[in-house]
């Protein structure tokens, strides 16, 4: 017999009586206005170490970037809104991100309870952009704020993704002592920046 | 025959470390307070603790057909499944995936399946060179030890412990005990690997039959990096990891990291379905004892653990003892029933490194009954007569003492004279364990049946 055969004849073999799946109920916030919402995912947003930083008033968003992080030489950009100075078109490999000190992405969505955005291979592109790169940009239209990570995973672009993460904050760890440090092995800000899909 | 773990001579030494055993228990208890105000904001908290008990139970109810779900589902998807009986099985498949690949690097995520399985020296050994990535594992890596919490692997260490082993195995200067220095210096040696490694890998927290996702949460972001940035990507995952359809993670997500650490949700939530075009993803599923668990009536919900380490962070035994004094993979409450489930001789102490104050029960996210299980493993032992000598004799005693009400009244009442008239010498030494690290209280006044007969008694109440 296969492994798999003797695993999954073991299995049946030893699985107790069976138990009902039960029904999701509807967690949805009752009456949650956008507002609300998005003050919701910048107070959790915060708590996981990212910030918000709203667009300027005319629109430029390299000028933007270049002010956040006025010592960046390589700023890489996934989006239409703003261009940078090293084009996403050329990367051959995943590592040549490695340099990159600012990225700029834009989230399929946010989620109001956690803070966290989703990004997939579609808003990345490259995935590691999310990775290598010093400093995460992200664009979110503070229309796309969902309440729950119950309505999250009911966006059926997470599940039909090829690799879908909920990001929140920036990578983070606490192993030492229980000192936060933000900048483990991923990025070491996350700044969200509330815009419109134009 | 294997030898059995002695926890409470193991914890000695971890013990009588006082700077260690004091952060240990202050960080861990912080922890625990972290996850009471998490879970106290969220007003369906124990509707969701339901819902996550049912949805485990369920699908290890129906596990064979969701394992083939999941295996017709991720084949669609171009990713290799493989299958697993055992540890030995485990690590002889990832070999060769790696070997025939001619691998020489392989970078991975924290996985608790893979120290399980004891798959790093068996890869070293056959010339492949393993890096733990997260930076708590990497410290438990470099420092040859196991890790000493499923959640803060190096938790039992100090900064200047850090300091010291990074000092002699990555360079660093011995005397700066900065911790952003020390996670900046793990930071700046671990880069390069992931640019430079040939295959990555991760564990699982939860796979998904419906799609054939694996998902992975983490807060250091070293996942996300094992996975994109080498061209070949495994993930060994336990089959009990399995839940039915998308829509059940958000169950499980809520509750995993404020159950752990007392955030909303870890930094990443990762979810891998498909391999990047020209790459390849390879799941190994692997069973290594939990089909057999899964057939013990008593003991078959331990398989609903999320892996949060909330039963351990709130457990008085193992935050005065420290994770490496089970001498296990799995240490904590959890372990002290998972473990027995692989070696009952080997780990027939660890059920009785408990209180059975059923904190653990309290603050577990999918509602396992893990205090019930530790007695139900005593009385396993002790049917099986695995008992040491000591422990056999003092609950002979104790049961002959608990049997008689005249025998324990005077018991109790020559106890309490005893704390208050015995010389320090007769209760602090090394014959009286309850007299280590801690003073015994001081005996009251009275005890509760002299009480009762004075205040109680004549008003009415039932003499006995």
């Amino acid at each position: 017999m296969s492994t798999r055969d003797e695993v999954l004849a073991r299995v049946r073999r030893h699985q107790p009586a069976a138990v009902a799946l039960p029904e999701l109920p509807n967690f949805e916030r009752a009456a949650a206005t956008a507002a609300q919402a998005f003050e919701s995912f910048t107070a959790a947003l915060t708590q996981m170490g990212g910030r918000i930083v709203h667009p300027p008033a005319d629109g430029d968003l390299d000028a933007l970037v270049r002010g956040l992080y006025p010592g960046a030489r390589a700023i890489c950009s996934a989006v239409p809104e703003l261009s940078g100075n090293r084009p996403l078109q050329g990367v051959q490999h995943a590592r040549d991100l490695d340099d990159v000190d600012v990225g700029v992405v834009r989230a399929a969505f946010g989620v109001a309870e956690t803070g966290s955005v989703l990004l997939t291979e579609r808003e990345l592109r490259v995935e590691t952009i999310g990775f290598l790169v010093q400093h995460l940009v992200v664009l979110l239209d503070p229309a796309s704020i969902v309440a729950t990570m119950h309505e999250a995973y009911a966006d059926p672009r997470v599940a039909a993704a090829r690799y879908a993460i909920f990001m929140t904050g920036p990578s983070a760890t606490a192993d030492i002592e229980g000192v936060l440090i933000h900048g483990a092995q991923g990025v070491r800000s996350l700044t969200v920046v509330p815009l419109a899909t134009s | 025959m294997t030898r059995r773990i002695d926890h409470a001579e193991a914890a000695s030494e971890f013990i009588a470390a006082t700077d260690h055993i004091e952060f240990h228990d202050r960080r861990l208890w912080d922890l625990r307070r972290k996850r009471d105000r998490a879970t106290a904001a969220v007003p369906e908290w124990e509707r969701l603790r339901d819902l996550a008990s049912q949805i485990k139970e369920h699908t290890l109810t129906h596990l064979a057909d969701y394992l083939e779900q999941f295996e017709r589902a991720a084949q669609a998807n171009g990713v290799t499944v493989h299958w697993a009986r055992d540890a030995a099985e485990h690590n002889q498949v990832v070999y060769e995936i790696l070997a025939k690949r001619g691998v020489k690097t392989l970078v991975k995520s924290k996985s608790m399946l893979t120290d399980e399985c004891e798959m790093r020296p068996f890869l070293e050994q056959r010339s492949i060179a393993v890096i733990e990535t997260d930076l708590g594992e990497r410290i438990q890596q470099l420092d040859d030890e196991p890790p000493s919490h499923i959640v803060v692997p190096a938790v039992h260490k100090l900064k200047a412990d850090v300091a010291e082993l990074f000092a002699r195995t990555l360079g660093t200067d011995a005397a700066n005990h900065d911790v952003h220095y020390l996670a900046e210096s793990q930071r700046r040696t671990t880069r390069p690997s992931f640019l430079n490694a040939d295959a990555g890998m991760t564990g699982a927290n939860f796979a998904v039959a419906e799609t054939g996702a694996i998902v992975v949460c983490t807060n250091e972001g070293n996942a996300d990096l094992s996975v994109h940035c080498p061209p070949l990507y495994i993930a060994s995952v336990g089959i009990e990891k399995i839940v039915p359809r998308t829509e059940h993670l958000g169950v499980f997500v809520r509750m995993l990291s404020r159950s752990a650490l007392g955030s909303p949700i870890t930094q990443m939530t990762s979810h891998f379905r498909a391999p990047r075009p020209g790459t390849e993803m390879h799941v190994v599923l692997v069973d290594n004892g939990r089909s057999e668990r899964l057939g013990m009536a008593d003991f078959w919900s331990s398989l609903k653990c999320i892996r949060c380490g909330a039963c351990m962070n709130t457990c008085p035994v193992y935050r005065r003892s420290g994770g490496l004094s089970y001498g296990a993979t799995y240490s904590g409450p959890i372990g002290v029933i998972i473990d027995p489930t692989y070696d009952l001789r080997k780990y027939s102490a660890l059920p009785f490194a408990s209180t059975l104050n059923g904190s653990c029960s309290a603050v577990c996210p999918v509602k396992i009954d893990i205090h019930d299980q530790i007695y139900k493993w005593r009385r396993v032992i002790s049917e099986r007569n695995a008992l040491p000598f000591a422990k056999k004799q003092a609950m002979k005693m104790a049961g002959k003492l608990l049997a008689s009400p005249r025998l324990y009244r005077a018991a109790v009442e020559a106890a309490g004279a005893g704390v208050e008239y015995l010389p320090r010498v007769m209760l602090y030494n090394r014959l009286n364990a309850w007299g280590r690290q801690r003073e015994v209280p001081a005996a009251p006044a009275m005890t509760f049946r002299q009480w009762w007969l004075k205040h109680r008694a004549d008003k009415g109440g039932e003499q006995r």
